[in-house]
């Protein structure tokens, strides 16, 4: 037992950070996933009422919005930023003076916060006191747009935000895949007599395509549970027009004192983020076996 | 297709970076010329102008000046909670980490990949489903609306990060090098100080800038158990725009902008390099 006693200290330090960092992941998750099977209000209590929460949860407008919100802001912020980065990420690899400079300018957006970046962004898009005042005061009066405050367009200024802050972080990624291209199969396309751009379609860009994979999860990942930029650009407005998922969790939470059908909505974010992750950690699994295999 | 000649197809992709670089740099330039304007200026033109005059006052009333609610003491309280929060929090969750993936990397103990395993769905699992667990075990500690229960909050929930991070540049010392060590009679806390710590100084430093950058940024958790005095300075932010929404004070907001996102860009132009990495790192999970 000396042994044991001696080594307490080292057990000690080795167990217990893991152990409470595992043990809150695996009590905090199905805590939550309990209290959405019950009809806790205000607070926390037991009982069983089945799906009865996630029912009212789907059928609640609020959801709904914030669900067709989310497919449009997700794909469309996905989509553009990964366009954005590959494209600046190409530009970047042609050896152009300045590199490190651009580089930093793509990529500083990334270390500012979300509440920041929002709130910038809603003086910017404000008709009022942003780019529309701006048109309008150099003389060009029918100028339009606003919108921060158009019902329909609102949910594309989160998708402007979202990338200005973050495509950066696909630049980097394919930056570095670009560079990681072998040399010599460069050269043979080009003793081939493959063209620059011929030469990127058919040889540099299909060895990015699992760097491609990474960014979509990495960003989508993101999207699904992106609340500090909505709440301080748009908060969910004008109406309920730029609600997400994450703002009828908080909502319902802690403004409308519904812990049951708040949990249910966490559950279904979570649910909405594993149809992202599973194929994802599928997908890496196979990878992983082929490339021990071969 | 990597030269350098001047052909009108280097010229264009000059003029295309150089668009991009202005369209990133334009809302930082626009909120810095702000904050040097004065509100009546901002308010009978727009957000983006000239300063007609230099309002360097402006930095004054954000920093100890403005109110939000009752109290009148600008955002120098805030940016103080924010340190308070997150100087600790990434000291403690880096040092844990660095022990917990020097455990499961090199010394390895029974159950080490199931419990590693475990530790790294944190980097997935999604706050919300952390928030009311949090709230009762804040509320029954008596840590909510403290800025230490914020700390316990980002040292437990940064260890996946840390703990992955510093695992997996652990994995690629040679295993010889602590078996040597041991045979020598040299301990789990010996070895880690002597040999481990020593080769550890990229990986700390790119862990320590990742945790800084994420607990000074953090919002969720800061306006859900925070109130008043108490709330880090993003929480703070919003509750001044919200405050002053009535009569806008636009130089002084972006005053206040500017001055808490200082050190998070201070670190970034600083470490730049660094940061890069642990995005690259957290990416590759």
């Amino acid at each position: 037992m000396p042994g044991v006693v001696r080594r307490l200290p080292e057990y000690l330090m080795i167990w217990v950070p893991l152990l409470l960092s595992a043990a809150h992941l695996i009590s905090f998750s199905l805590w939550t996933i309990w209290i959405s099977f019950t009809p806790s209000t205000l607070v926390p209590v037991s009982g069983w009422v089945g799906l009865r929460n996630y029912n009212a949860v789907m059928a609640s407008r609020n959801w709904q919005i914030a669900f067709d919100n989310l497919l449009l802001f997700g794909s469309a912020f996905v989509l553009l930023s990964l366009v954005t980065g590959l494209m600046l990420a190409i530009l970047l690899d042609q050896r152009i003076r300045g590199e490190n400079v651009l580089r930093s300018i793509f990529l500083y957006p990334l270390a500012v916060s979300f509440v920041v970046t929002g709130t910038v962004w809603s003086w910017l898009l404000n008709p009022g006191i942003g780019i529309e005042k701006l048109v309008h005061d150099l003389g060009w009066t029918s100028f339009h747009f606003d919108w921060l405050v158009n019902r329909d367009m609102a949910i594309w200024t989160i998708v402007i935000a979202a990338i200005w802050q973050s495509s950066g972080f696909a630049m980097a990624l394919f930056l570095a895949g670009l560079r990681s291209v072998d040399a010599d199969i460069i050269k043979a396309a080009q003793i081939d007599g493959a063209g620059p751009i011929r030469t990127y379609w058919r040889v540099i860009l299909p060895t990015l395509w699992p760097i491609t994979i990474t960014v979509v999860v990495v960003q989508l990942q993101f999207a699904i549970s992106a609340f500090d930029l909505v709440r301080a650009l748009t908060n969910g407005g004008p109406g309920i027009a730029t609600q997400l998922p994450a703002l009828v969790v908080y909502d319902l939470m802690f403004q409308r004192g519904q812990l049951g059908r708040g949990a249910a909505a966490a559950v279904l974010m979570l649910l909405i983020l594993l149809a992202v992750l599973l194929p994802y950690a599928a997908w890496r699994y196979v990878q992983r076996r082929q490339a021990t295999h071969a | 297709m990597r030269d350098r000649s001047f052909a009108p197809s280097r010229i264009l992709i000059y003029l295309v970076v150089s668009l991009f670089a202005a369209a990133y740099l334009a809302p930082l330039v626009v909120v810095v010329l702000n904050s040097l304007r004065t509100n009546e200026e901002i308010a009978q033109a727009s957000m983006i102008g000239w300063p007609k005059q230099w309002a360097w006052s402006n930095y004054l009333t954000a920093w100890s000046g403005f109110c939000v609610a009752e109290t009148c003491a600008g955002i120098r309280p805030y940016m103080l909670n924010s340190t308070l929060i997150t100087i600790p929090a990434t000291i403690f969750s880096t040092m844990l980490g660095a022990i917990a993936g020097y455990a499961v990397s090199l010394w390895r103990f029974r159950g080490d990949s199931w419990i590693y395993g475990i530790v790294t769905l944190g980097l997935f699992l999604p706050q919300q489903m952390r928030l009311l667990p949090w709230t009762i075990v804040l509320r029954d500690t008596g840590l909510i609306n403290t800025l230490t229960g914020l700390v316990l909050i980002h040292t437990i929930q940064g260890l996946s990060f840390t703990t992955l991070f510093c695992r997996n540049y652990y994995v690629a010392i040679p295993h010889e090098l602590i078996r040597a060590a041991r045979i020598d009679g040299a301990g789990f806390f010996r070895i880690f100080w002597r040999i481990i710590l020593p080769l550890s100084s990229p990986i700390l430093i790119v862990t320590v800038i990742w945790q800084f950058t994420h607990i000074w940024n953090e919002f969720l958790y800061g306006v859900t158990f925070t109130t008043g005095q108490q709330q880090p300075v993003t929480a703070a932010l919003i509750a001044l725009s919200a405050a002053i929404a009535d009569i806008p004070q636009h130089g002084v907001q972006s005053a206040a902008v500017i001055i808490a996102a200082l050190p998070t860009l201070l670190i970034y132009l600083l470490g730049g390099r660094y940061f890069v990495r642990g995005l690259t790192a957290g990416a590759v999970k």
